[in-house]
C-alpha cells in the first residue's frame, strides 16, 4: 500500500463509504418512523377535519365539526371523564403502593425473592390474559372477590354489571398489573441512594417515617417522574381490559378513549370522528409527556 | 418489644398480605383449569372439585388452534426483533459515530415515535395496511414496528460511550465500517442489546389492539387476539374451567420462562427503562 497521502485518502473513502453512508445507515429506521408514525399523524389531523362516515359518499370538509360534535356528545364527555378518572386513581395508587413495597422490601428479608416474584409476575402477563383472569375473579356468586366479600358479611356484588363498580373493577386490574413493574424501578433507585445520609439521619434521631418522607421521597424524585410517565401512558392507552371485561358498559361506565376509538372505527365506521378522537388522545399524551419532561429538566438544573 | 421490632413485624405482615392478594388470581386460575368440567362451581366449591383433570386443556386445544396462534406470535415477535436489531443498530451507529447535515433533525423525527404511540394511530395505519393489500397477514402486524425509536436511542447512547481510540485503531488496521461496527461497537453493547430484545419481545408478545385491527383469520392471529376471541365464543360462555385452561395455555410457558430467568428478566427491564 502506498504512503502517498492522496492514495491514503482514497483508500479511506472507499473503506469507510461515501458521504452517503450515514444516511444509508439511518434510512431504514427513518423510513418506518415516517411511514407509520409521522405521516399517519399528519394524515390523522387533516382527515379529522372531514365528515367521513356511512352517510356520505365522499368525505366533506367540515372544519372542526367533528370536534364540536364530540364535545357536545354526552357519551363522549363520559369517555373523557372515565379515562381521566382511571388515570387519576390508578397512577397515584400504583405509585404509592410500588414505593411502599419497595421501601419495605429494601432490606435483609427472608424469602425476598418470593415476595418480588409475587408482586412482579403480573407485569409479564399479556393484559388480555390478566383481564380474562379478573373477569372470572369478579364473577357474581362464586368469583373469589365476592367469596372474600361474603366472608366479611359484605354483599355479593355484580362488579362488572354495576355502573358504579365496573370502572373501579378495571382500576383494580390496572393497579394489580403494573404495581410490581413500577416497584422494580424504585428498588433500583433505592439501592443507588447514598447510605451515609441515612446513617447521619439515624444519628440525628430521625425515625423510619421521617427518613422516608424527608430523605427517600425527595431523593427518588427522578424515579417518580419516570415511573409516573409510564403509568400515565398506560392509563391513557387502556383498552385490553375494557374489551375483555366490559365492552365499555354498563351504560358507557367503562368506555375509555382508545376503546371508544376502536369502536367508532370498527362498529360505527365513522372515520372522521375516529380521527378526531385520535387527535384528542395524542394531544393529551403530548401535553403530559412534554410537561413532565420540562418539569424533570428544571429539577435537574436545580440539583446542579 | 421495641418500636423498631414492632415496625419490622408490621411491615412483614403488610408485605405478606399484599403478596398473597397478588398471587391468588394466578393460583386460582391454575386450580380451576384442573377442575372437572361437569362439576358446577359454587360458593362452597370454588377451588377443587372431586379430582384434578387435564380434560379442559384437551377441549381448549380442540376448540381453538392455540398451536397456530403460538407459531404466529413467535413468528411476529422474532420477525420484529430481528429487523429492529438490525435497523436500530445501524441507525444508532450512524447517529453516534458520524457527523452529517440534518443529523439532529433526523434524530428528532425518530424520537417522535416515543411521543406518539402506534396504538393511537390505528386509523391511518389500518388504511395504509389496506392500501398495501397486507390486511390479515403476519407482515401487517409487524410492519409498523420495524423502526424503533427506543432501540435507536439505546444503541446511540451505548455506542457513544465506546472510546474513539478503539474505533481509530480498527480503521488503521484496515477494517471497513461494518467490521468496525461488528468488532468494536457490538461487543460492549451486548447488555443493551439483550435488554432491548427483552423489552421488545415482551411488548410485542402482549400487544393486542394493533393485531386485533389488522388480522381476521386463524392463520394470522397472535395468541392475545386468539385468547380474546376464545373467551368470547358463544359456545364457551361462562365455562370457567375451559376459559382458565385457555388462559393458562397462553401464559404458562411465559411464567415458566420468567421463573427460570427471574433475575435476568428484572435486570433487563430496568436497563431498557432507565436511561
Amino acid at each position: 500500500m502506498s504512503s502517498d497521502s492522496f492514495t491514503a485518502k482514497k483508500v479511506r473513502r472507499s473503506q469507510f463509504g461515501s458521504a452517503a453512508l450515514p444516511y444509508l445507515l439511518v434510512f431504514p429506521t427513518l423510513f418506518f418512523v415516517l411511514v407509520f408514525t409521522v405521516f399517519p399523524t399528519l394524515r390523522l389531523i387533516y382527515d379529522s377535519l372531514f365528515l367521513s362516515n356511512q352517510a356520505v359518499q365522499i368525505p366533506q370538509f367540515i372544519g372542526v365539526g367533528n370536534y364540536v360534535a364530540l364535545f357536545q356528545d354526552e357519551a363522549f364527555r363520559q369517555v373523557l371523564f372515565n379515562t381521566f378518572l382511571y388515570g387519576i386513581v390508578t397512577v397515584p395508587v400504583s405509585i404509592a403502593l410500588a414505593l411502599t413495597l419497595a421501601i419495605l422490601l429494601n432490606r435483609k428479608l427472608r424469602a425476598l425473592g418470593l415476595y418480588r416474584l409475587a408482586y412482579f409476575y403480573p407485569a409479564i402477563l399479556p393484559m388480555v390474559s390478566a383481564a380474562s383472569i379478573w373477569l372470572f375473579m369478579f364473577t357474581p356468586d362464586y368469583g373469589l372477590v365476592n367469596i372474600f366479600f361474603m366472608s366479611l358479611h359484605l354483599p355479593n356484588l355484580n362488579w362488572l354489571g354495576e355502573p358504579n363498580l365496573a370502572l373501579p373493577a378495571l382500576m383494580i386490574v390496572g393497579i394489580w398489573k403494573q404495581t410490581g413493574y413500577l416497584m422494580i424501578f424504585y428498588l433500583a433507585g433505592l439501592q443507588a441512594l447514598p447510605q451515609d445520609v441515612y446513617e447521619a439521619a439515624e444519628l440525628d434521631g430521625a425515625g423510619p417515617f421521617a427518613q422516608a418522607r424527608h430523605l427517600t421521597l425527595p431523593l427518588l424524585t427522578g424515579t417518580t417522574l419516570f415511573v409516573s410517565t409510564i403509568a400515565v401512558l398506560n392509563a391513557f392507552q387502556t383498552v385490553d381490559q375494557v374489551y375483555i371485561m366490559t365492552g365499555g358498559g354498563p351504560n358507557n361506565a367503562t368506555d375509555m378513549l382508545l376503546f371508544n376509538l376502536w369502536q367508532t372505527l370498527f362498529s360505527f365506521y365513522d372515520i372522521g370522528r375516529a380521527n378526531a378522537i385520535s387527535v384528542i388522545l395524542i394531544a393529551t399524551l403530548l401535553i403530559f409527556t412534554i410537561s413532565n419532561f420540562f418539569y424533570g429538566e428544571r429539577r435537574t438544573q436545580y440539583d446542579h | 418489644m421495641t418500636r423498631e421490632k414492632l415496625l419490622d413485624w408490621l411491615s412483614v405482615i403488610a408485605l405478606g398480605v399484599v403478596a398473597i392478594g397478588w398471587a391468588i388470581p394466578i393460583l386460582w386460575t391454575f386450580a380451576i383449569s384442573l377442575h372437572p368440567p361437569d362439576e358446577a362451581l359454587s360458593a362452597d366449591n370454588v377451588w377443587f372439585g372431586s379430582h384434578l383433570t387435564l380434560e379442559n386443556y384437551t377441549t381448549a386445544f380442540n376448540i381453538a388452534p392455540f398451536g397456530t396462534y403460538y407459531l404466529n406470535t413467535i413468528f411476529i415477535v422474532v420477525g420484529i426483533l430481528v429487523v429492529q436489531l438490525i435497523t436500530s443498530t445501524l441507525a444508532g451507529y450512524s447517529l453516534a459515530r458520524y457527523r452529517f447535515r440534518g443529523q439532529n433533525v433526523i434524530f428528532f423525527i425518530i424520537l417522535l415515535q416515543l411521543l406518539v404511540p402506534i396504538s393511537t394511530l390505528i386509523v391511518p395505519n389500518y388504511a395504509t395496511i389496506r392500501e398495501l393489500r397486507l390486511f390479515d397477514t403476519l407482515l401487517a402486524v409487524m410492519l409498523p414496528y420495524f423502526g424503533s425509536a427506543l432501540g435507536t436511542f439505546l444503541m446511540r447512547q451505548t455506542f457513544k460511550a465506546v472510546p474513539r481510540d478503539l474505533d481509530d485503531a480498527a480503521r488503521m488496521d484496515g477494517a471497513n465500517w461494518l467490521q468496525t461496527l461488528w468488532n468494536v461497537y457490538i461487543p460492549p453493547a451486548r447488555p443493551a442489546l439483550v435488554a432491548f430484545s427483552l423489552a421488545s419481545i415482551s411488548f410485542h408478545w402482549n400487544d393486542f389492539l394493533w393485531p386485533l385491527v389488522v388480522t381476521n383469520s386463524e392463520a394470522s392471529r397472535p395468541l392475545t387476539v386468539g385468547l380474546a376471541i376464545f373467551t368470547q365464543l358463544g359456545e364457551i360462555g361462562a365455562q370457567w374451567p375451559l376459559v382458565t385452561a385457555g388462559t393458562v395455555i397462553v401464559i404458562g410457558p411465559l411464567l415458566l420462562l420468567f421463573l427460570i430467568f427471574q433475575r435476568f428478566f428484572i435486570e433487563s427491564f430496568l436497563h431498557s427503562g432507565i436511561k
